[in-house]
């Protein structure tokens, strides 16, 4: 996702119909100038915000505040209960890249609250749970630390301030001469009282309009590594997802879809079936993008999967389109070769009298599932005149529209639960919220069928492998000219022919330019080297449904801009670090230095240059920005019968101020193995007659323990404010690798998965 | 009718005997810290110990657990194998989204019951059945380390 704030503002407006606020921007100001008031109505007592808590989405009607945007009042957010427990609430899902502990660590910094007692809790869909900048409640494009960083830190603050004016007033004291400590307030004759103390009378004060924030030289929990919150219910079997919500009464549906994407039930029979032992119903249902399959609703999932597999279907495929891969690519290859839509000013005119070399490179990429390791899922509880959800959600404020638009409802009478997902990548973040409209779907036939239940719509693994939203497949072409001496670029076209993710979605109208889908280019269009670029992009439409996957474009970008720059570095006799940092000077883009601060620490820190390997075993690099984070990798591997190994990796990160190191560098860790994975033989999506042929983890693969080598992160000491590390580490991994093979071999390999035929003879 | 000892509890409920254990457990007692990741043996997000060895329960009929002993996540820091790997995972911080981590800690104390010493190779065949898709493995891996270091000091 590579969304600007003002974009994704007027998206939510004219794709969701429902109300937005205004600009989230004036956020970035710590000076709201207006008096603003928290109001509480909390039965209880102890409880700063109980109220939104316990009825989230009554917040519109009964807005407690005057002035303060709904995401900027504490009460929204923050729950301090008698025992002195500090609930937060997090704005996205956390789905694994640790946000759950990364937001309340920003608060409960300025809260100057006791971290161990803090938790958290992940906020359904509501007003002020949208993001500060999109003004969407969602979860992509590693944003969550950038976008909520003053956002949460203006919280903890705001709060802060209460409790000590709280204090203040009851002791009365000047508030100026009060400090606070550890989930205290002091003051300086040693008085001191707890938050839980204070909580109550702070909920009655006035939320201040202006707070100082924290000199960072200042924190204490900020910029140490911190264990995740949820470290202990994830090692114990405690920790719910949605896959495990229960509710009195509930049904288990599994849906039967067509073997080509858009298939239309046309005949069933489910005589045999209908009469297995717990199937409760059986009905078409509409699927998303015109499709129409069959819901089985059944007591349990193995009770539904039988009734399934016994279901006789006939398929209406007409006029459909029958992907085959092979024919694809080489359609794609062709269209390589032919014009494709400009995106940049440069022509490709080099002077070729004086090219004494083409480089002429052509890569090609397939469609990738997510296969996260939890299956999609869905639990929908629809009385008729109002309906609850429960989702690991990517895109709340999407996926309670798209509800309340199959159920006849307002948004608002929708209660979306985010849940914790084992797993996303991209997955849950669908513009036409896929198998969140099939639940609905599917809650609706049953209440119309006069069985109204609640409903968990679950997939199998099968149905994930092979149910689409893939990364679309990809062909690279580029054509570089050289001087005589290798060291001048004299012109670099370069053709990428790919589906467009974009294309066909509400989004369209943002993300694409010219007919050109920015996350096709991204990593080549922006790239920091100074390079002679002629861009052009072939967007063909197939019948297959493709999505953001974990770094989206950059996950083939930076497989081929960072191979290539490896290859020239050798065509011109240059060392490959020495010839990106001339290319990064000679560009001077904005973030040259933060590339050449990453590249430098993991060189330095890898023994590149100075430690000489054994025979057999090279290094390889690759540096590569995304989502505004830079990230390079050192790597060292040799290839044994045919088969590239890994086995070390030293990594330099560029996330300006690192909020929590530990939690960077087990995204560093992951987002390295899934790129390994992207690399190994079977890590491919292929079509024969518009049929996936893939279908399990047998056959599409995945890393596993064995493929994972030695391990370094470190990281580069900065005070700017935070970048997102959610997807970084994926892009630079595959290139590093296979530039340390061609160094092995004299190889270049052009694919993902790897070429091993290549490696062979 | 099935007959089992679950986490040290008797167990008798009227189910078709084909059902494998995951849903078993999952649909039929609500104990859902065991995972289903794929229904095929092929992920290890269902690991648990039938009789103290390690299964996967997405394709073991409950018939198979007749009269045996069932332990799943929620019940593994009762042995002490289980308990030392469960506060590794914990100090090394292991899980990301930690839907397959139940299933990881039930072969990982498999493993150490086996060889309290393992080497690398040894954690590699023990722990490659197990799919970690947000590639935990690093800590998955210094983890068991550290937990066989703890079991070897006796603590």
């Amino acid at each position: 996702m590579d969304l600007s704030p003002s974009q994704t503002r007027r998206l939510s407006h004219s794709l969701l119909g429902v109300n937005v606020s205004k600009s989230f921007t004036e956020v970035q100001s710590a000076a709201v100038n207006r008096r603003a008031f928290l109001k509480l109505s909390v039965a209880s007592g102890f409880a700063l915000g109980a109220y939104s808590l316990m009825n989230p989405l009554a917040e519109a009607q009964t807005s407690t505040l005057v002035e303060l945007k709904a995401n900027q009042q504490p009460d929204a957010f923050l729950q301090i209960s008698e025992d002195g427990t500090i609930t937060v609430q997090v704005n996205r899902l956390d789905f694994g890249q640790g946000v759950s502990t990364g937001l309340p660590l920003v608060l409960a910094e300025e809260l100057d609250a006791d971290w161990s007692k803090v938790k958290s809790q992940l906020a359904p869909a509501a007003e002020a749970y949208k993001d500060p900048n999109f003004g969407l409640q969602m979860t992509g494009g590693s944003s969550a630390l950038s976008n909520s960083w003053l956002q949460y830190r203006e919280l903890g603050a705001r709060a802060r301030a209460m409790l000590i004016a709280a204090a203040a007033e009851q002791w009365k004291m000047n508030p100026a001469t009060l400090r606070t400590e550890n989930s205290m307030v002091i003051a300086s004759n040693g008085k001191r009282a707890n938050y839980a103390e204070l909580a109550t009378l702070a909920g009655r004060l006035p939320v201040p309009e202006k707070v100082a924030l924290k000199n960072p030289k200042h924190f204490k929990l900020l910029g140490k590594p911190v264990s995740s919150l949820s470290a202990r219910a994830k090692s114990d079997g405690s920790q719910q997802f949605g896959i495990d919500v229960k509710l009195p009464g509930m049904k288990i549906a599994l849906v039967a879809r067509g073997p080509v994407f858009g298939a239309k039930m046309k005949s069933m029979a489910t005589s045999t079936a209908a009469k297995m032992p717990g199937v409760f119903a059986i009905f078409p249902t509409p699927l998303d993008r015109g499709a129409v399959g069959v819901a089985v609703v059944a007591d349990t999932y193995w009770q539904a999967k039988q009734a399934r597999d016994a279901l006789k279907i006939e398929w209406d495929t007409d006029g459909l389109e029958r992907l085959d891969s092979v024919k694809q690519l080489a359609s794609y290859k062709a269209l390589a070769a032919t014009p494709g839509t400009k995106t940049t000013r440069q022509a490709y005119q080099p002077s070729v009298k004086r090219a004494s070399r083409i480089l002429d490179a052509e890569y090609t990429f397939p469609y990738l599932a997510h296969a996260p390791m939890e299956p999609l899922n869905a639990t929908v509880n629809f009385t008729g005149e109002a309906c609850e959800v429960w989702v690991g959600s990517q895109f709340q404020t999407i996926d309670q529209a798209t509800v309340a638009k199959v159920l006849g409802l307002k948004p608002e009478q929708v209660k979306l639960n985010t849940l914790a997902a084992g797993g996303g990548f991209g997955r849950r973040a669908v513009p036409t919220a896929d198998y969140i409209f099939e639940a609905a779907q599917i809650a609706k036939g049953l209440k119309i069928a006069g069985k109204p239940v609640p409903v968990k719509v679950m997939w199998s693994r099968e149905d994930d492998i092979k149910g689409g939203y893939y990364r679309p497949a990809h062909v690279h072409r580029a054509q570089i000219a050289l001087d005589e001496s290798g060291r001048e670029l004299l012109g670099w076209k370069h053709t990428v022919v790919g589906q467009s993710i974009i294309s066909g979605t509400p989004f369209e109208a943002f993300m694409l330019k010219n007919g050109v889908d920015r996350t096709a280019i991204e990593g080549i269009v922006d790239t920091p080297y100074k390079l002679p670029l002629s861009l052009e992009v072939h967007h063909p439409k197939v019948n297959v449904p493709v999505l953001w996957w974990r770094s989206v474009g950059h996950t083939h970008t930076a497989f081929v801009m960072e191979t290539l720059i490896d290859e020239l570095a050798a065509l011109a006799g240059e060392d490959p670090v020495a010839y990106r940092k001339r290319m990064l000077e000679a560009r001077q883009g904005k973030n040259a230095s933060r590339y050449i601060a990453a590249l430098d620490l993991a060189v330095e820190k890898s023994g590149y240059g100075k430690k000489a390997l054994p025979a057999g075993r090279a290094y390889g690099l690759a540096v590569h920005e995304s989502f505004n984070s830079v990230v390079a990798y050192v790597v060292e591997a040799s290839v044994k019968e045919g088969t590239p190994l890994l086995h070390k990796v030293t990594a330099g990160v560029h996330c300006n101020f690192c909020v929590n190191p530990r939690a960077v560098e087990a995204q560093v860790q992951g987002a390295v193995t899934m790129a390994i994975g992207l690399t190994l033989p079977e890590a491919a999506i292929t079509f024969k007659d518009g049929v996936v042929e893939q279908s399990q983890f047998s056959d599409y693969q995945i890393a596993r323990m064995s493929e994972v080598p030695d391990f370094a992160v470190h990281i580069v000491p900065s005070m700017d404010p935070p970048t997102g590390m959610g997807e970084p580490g994926l892009p630079p991994l595959a290139p590093a690798f296979a530039n340390a093979i061609a160094k092995v071999t004299g190889k270049r390999l052009r694919s993902l998965p790897f070429d091993l035929q290549q490696l062979k003879t | 009718m099935a007959k089992f000892n679950l986490n040290g509890r008797a167990i008798s409920l009227q189910i078709d005997p084909t059902t494998p254990i995951l849903w078993t457990l999952r649909d039929h007692i609500g104990l859902t810290g065991t995972k289903f990741g794929c229904g095929a043996a092929l992920c290890g997000a269902c690991t648990v110990h039938l009789n103290g060895s390690p299964i996967r329960a997405c394709v073991t009929p409950v018939s198979a657990a007749e009269g045996g002993q069932v332990t799943t996540i929620e019940a593994i820091a009762q042995n002490r194998v289980g308990k030392a790997v469960q506060e590794a995972w914990i100090k090394h911080d292991v899980a990301q989204c930690g839907y397959c981590q139940s299933g990881q800690i039930m072969s990982a104390t498999a493993l150490l019951t086996q060889k309290n010493n393992p080497t690398d190779a040894d954690i590699d065949a023990a722990m490659s059945g197990n799919i970690c898709r947000c590639g935990t493995y690093q800590r998955i891996r210094a983890a068991i380390k550290d937990a066989s270091r703890v079991l070897s000091q006796g603590v």
